[in-house]
């Protein structure tokens, strides 16, 4: 196996962006996953988001543990930073990495067994530290890579493709990083472009850490009968909560909206994310609803989808932080190094 | 060897942990050392908050050495559960002196010494009312004691009780009394000052006493150091302890209030590396400060480190392993996991400061060897450097001293070349070039820990994967020569032996060697820096009969890996371990290899 280079096909009258770039230049290099894998949908879905936010690929980071999933990060943005880490272990590296320079976008790629199982731990402090990050969690229920082990989000009753049933309950991250004070929450499908192309954009805005668990079907290990991870299950219990539109500053919001349907979230950057409820009585800014939603949702096997919660009040690590505008890298040593006096002065408590 | 003398003596206070001694302790050392007469503190401490005991030694050596006698000769027993073990600890000729206001005949169960009452608590209580500051004072009241014993300087005593009380200046009246209790007492009932004790000297101007954690935290700060990640672990909190400090005082941007530097406390010592590694990835200087637990959860990054080329600064503060081991006690015992850490063929740089002023000097050089080598490398240093104050010359720092960034190509660099590949020896020196996020379009590349080309893309192919890992040993062993040099003390006439150690085994093995030499013994002493090691190393083995290994582990792991690591041949190599958590005195050294001399010369 070894890594394609995708062919770079420009078409006449091709559309491009406010940077003048097309939509091919947010490629990256060619998947190597099976046919038909989810995974292949979140990376377009990437990569269209950032064309359509006219991102600079350079200003962006790419991260990811280890799995299918931490596979695609070369498969968008060839011309961003990327890095391929340590299993469960992209959260660790992603924070130190955003501590350096505040100024750039930062997209972590994981997977279920990368983020519930080894990773649990990381992924849990890079949402209690609000990265300034957009986190994809690439969620199929199985490993793929070891060929078909329940993972730590199957649910309770789904079969293996060799016939086990999972008992142990599942790990929801949306319902995790809830408890924990995420601030954006969002679930989506990877057959669902629209809404996943706009709750990335949204999460990319969002200041602080945006956890997207993206329900991605594996075709070759669990894509089954009496999988609850299967292209078909997600068809039929997939249920659009709130939908979320990301409007940029330099937009003015035009749709007219309903009072208790509609909603906008202001965010730092001066745009906003327009709220569109689709289930009347659910409030994405309320913490404690949210979370009884989501649990109720267990109960019926529903998958709630959509932006299921946004806090955009707490500050996030750069402001905590006080993180300079200069990235750490090019402060001058002038302003690094004390001085032969503040040296001296330091040692009198030393004597 | 020599016995007790005028400021050449060993005191050592046993107290009860968490009842303030601490400062009382080091009350002591200080004003010795304000009297111009050289001292070693170690500080021997359970691994325990409150009610476990606790050994506080200082050793007065005006010959100016910095490690341990080996013996006691003066003992102030404030923990009745030790009184045993401390009565037995004396040296002949020594003297003890204990809170007499609960008599202990069996003290005096050993004529050939002598024992000293004074009833400290009582004297307290009946002084002091409140029952914390009653604890408190019985420290002072030793100090006092001490004093007159001693041949203190009240005034020097004096001075430091104010500095120690600044801003509650209410308590320094007391604190004196306290003092003056303990020192009339004594006048009074004891002959003093003791055959040893102290006189004044002029041998501590331009040294300051200084911890090596601290030393090495304000070497980061120097050294220009922005990002740091830990997760507390003993011994190691206090170096980040002291890189906080100084960055909160003098790393704040007074214009703007933001700071000039990165700490993130981290969930374990997996994620402080990940988050060093992503922190140096993305291009600042970063170290992570841990002991030998967190070294052994960090190996898998460790690897990742290394393979991928990402600077990565691990400060390990040695502790007795295995396991949780003695995790307040000191030992060298993870030499041979710095050197190799983490699974597949890696190999790593060590450097090993023996002395906080080499901490704050190598603690900079790491992160410029790592920035240089784009590459982990371990400080490795110990409780006893550490966390013990070490008299050392006053720290300064080069003015003319830059950074090593390593190569970094910046947009400019990169608008000009045709293309950049991540893993290219392009100047023939084993070194790559590196790029960080966020510069140019054409410096984008993708790191990974998987097999990669010289070209930084993806390979499972044999030849593609050996031209890289083999270019990274060639770059590791490029590196000896950019390794602080070893530091060889030669005897004073040609010598068949020799002494090898590394760390805080310096300061008595310089001792030994001085008196080995001074009893018809020459010993030529090479202390060693950094590994990979230089070719002199071999070169001093070569010249020998036979050198002595001295190390603070079981396993002989210095001694392991030179053999392993030079030509150096493995028979002349003698180990001589010592791994009982206290630090290493000279007798012990003295004693080993004069031993093994004996038996040669019978054999």
């Amino acid at each position: 196996m070894t890594s394609f280079v995708k062919p770079k096909i420009r078409r006449l009258n091709e559309p491009t962006n406010g940077l003048g770039k097309t939509r091919a230049d947010y490629d990256g290099a060619m998947s190597t996953l099976c046919a038909g894998c989810g995974h292949d949908s979140v990376t377009a879905a990437l990569a269209r988001a950032f064309y359509e936010l006219s991102t600079d690929p350079k200003d962006v980071v790419k991260v990811s543990g280890i799995g299918c999933s931490s596979k695609t990060t070369t498969y968008f943005l060839k011309d961003a930073h990327g890095a391929n880490t340590v299993h469960g272990r992209m959260p660790s590296f992603a924070t130190g990495a955003a501590a350096v320079n505040k100024n750039l976008t930062y997209v972590g790629v994981s997977g279920d067994g990368d983020s519930l199982s080894i990773g649990l731990g990381q992924m849990a402090h890079a949402i209690r530290r609000n990265v300034d990050m957009i986190y994809m969690l690439e969620n199929n229920g199985v490993y793929g890579l070891t060929k078909g082990q329940f993972s730590a989000s199957s649910d309770v009753g789904s079969k293996a493709k060799k016939g086990a049933t999972n008992m142990l309950p599942p790990i929801d991250p949306a319902i995790m990083a809830l408890s924990i004070g995420a601030t954006f929450v969002a679930r989506s499908f990877s057959g669902d472009k629209a809404q996943l192309v706009s709750l990335i954009k949204a999460g990319i805005a969002h200041r602080g850490f945006a956890l997207i668990d993206v329900i991605s079907p594996c075709v070759s290990f669990n894509d089954h009968k009496g999988s609850t991870k299967s292209y078909a299950h997600t068809y039929q219990y997939y249920h659009k909560a709130v939908h979320a539109d990301y409007v940029p500053p330099s937009e003015e919001i035009t749709a007219a909206y309903d009072e208790g349907e509609t909603m906008p979230v202001e965010l730092h950057d001066g745009g906003s994310i327009l709220l569109r409820k689709l289930d009347k009585d659910y409030d994405p800014t309320n913490r404690a609803s949210a979370m009884e939603k989501l649990l109720e949702s267990q109960q019926t096997q529903e998958i709630l989808t959509g932006l299921l919660y946004i806090d955009e009040s707490r500050p996030a690590m750069a402001e905590h932080k006080k993180l300079p505008d200069t990235p750490l890298h090019s402060l001058p040593y002038s302003k690094l190094n004390p001085g032969a006096e503040a040296l001296r002065k330091i040692q009198e408590e030393f004597r | 060897m020599n016995g007790p003398g005028i400021n050449d003596f060993t005191l050592r206070i046993a107290t009860v942990n968490g009842t303030g001694s601490a400062s009382a302790n080091g009350l002591l050392m200080k004003a010795i050392f304000r009297m111009g007469v050289p001292v070693v503190g170690k500080n021997i401490f359970p691994s325990n908050i409150q009610g476990l005991p606790t050994w506080y030694e200082i050793r007065v050596t005006g010959d100016g050495y910095a490690g341990r006698d080996g013996e006691t000769h003066f003992v102030i027993a404030m923990n009745p559960e030790t009184y045993a073990d401390d009565l037995a600890e004396l040296a002949p000729g020594g003297v003890l002196l204990y809170d007499s206001t609960w008599p202990r005949p069996q003290l005096l169960s050993r004529p050939d010494v002598t024992v000293l009452g004074a009833p400290l608590s009582a004297m307290c209580n009946e002084a002091f009312k409140a029952a914390r500051s009653r604890i408190l004072m019985k420290n002072m009241a030793y100090v006092g004691a001490a004093a007159a014993l001693l041949n203190l300087d009240l005034g020097v005593i004096e001075q430091l009780v104010i500095e120690m009380f600044a801003g509650k200046e209410k308590l320094i009246p007391l604190n004196m009394q306290a003092v003056a209790l303990g020192h009339d007492y004594a006048k009074q009932n004891f002959k003093c000052p003791l055959d040893f004790r102290v006189s004044p000297l002029d041998k501590t101007k331009g040294k300051v006493m200084i911890d090596g954690n601290t030393a090495a935290g304000i070497g980061a700060v120097f050294g220009g150091a922005t990002f740091g990640a830990w997760y507390p672990i003993t011994p190691s909190t206090s170096l980040m302890d002291a890189f906080q400090k100084y960055c909160e005082e003098l790393r704040v941007d007074p214009e703007t209030g933001q700071n000039n530097f990165c700490i993130l406390q981290a969930e374990d010592e997996l994620a402080a590396a990940g988050l060093t590694i992503g922190a140096a990835w993305a291009g600042a200087r970063g170290f992570t400060p841990t002991s030998g637990p967190g070294v052994s959860l960090m190996s898998e990054f460790i690897g990742f480190a290394y393979y991928t080329e990402v600077p990565l600064v691990i400060c390990d503060i040695q502790r007795v392993g295995p396991s949780t081991g003695m995790p307040t006690r000191t030992q060298q015992c993870d030499i041979q996991l710095c050197a190799y850490a983490s699974h597949g063929d890696t190999r790593h740089l060590v450097l090993f400061p023996a002395h906080p002023g080499e901490c704050f000097e190598f603690s900079a050089k790491a992160l410029d060897l790592a920035e240089r080598f784009q590459t982990p490398v371990f400080f490795l240093s110990d409780i006893d450097i550490g966390m013990n104050d070490w008299m050392v010359d006053e720290l300064t720092w080069p003015e003319d001293y830059v950074p090593d960034r390593g190569k970094v190509l910046d947009a400019e660099q990169l608008e000009e070349i045709d293309a950049f590949y991540r893993y290219l020896d392009v100047d023939g020196d084993t070194i790559p070039y590196r790029t960080l996020p966020g510069t140019h379009p054409k410096g984008a590349y993708f790191l990974r820990g998987s097999g990669h080309t010289k070209l930084g893309r993806y390979t499972e192919k044999g030849p593609e994967y050996k031209e890289v890992i083999d270019r990274l040993y060639e770059k590791w062993k490029r590196a000896a020569a950019f390794m602080p040099e070893p530091v060889v003390k030669k005897a004073d006439r040609p010598a068949r032996y020799g002494m090898i150690a590394i760390g805080s085994s310096d300061a008595a093995v310089t001792e030994a060697r001085d008196r080995l030499e001074a009893a018809g013994v020459p010993v030529d002493y090479m202390r060693v820096r950094g590994f990979p090691f230089s070719d002199d190393v071999a070169a001093f083995v070569e010249a020998h009969e036979e050198v002595f290994v001295v190390e603070q582990n079981r396993d002989a792991q210095l001694m392991n890996l030179l053999i392993t690591e030079t030509s150096a041949a493995k028979e002349k190599l003698v180990p001589v371990l010592h791994y009982s958590g206290e630090p290493l005195n000279y007798r012990f050294v003295f004693e080993a290899v004069e031993t093994a001399l004996k038996v040669r010369k019978i054999a």
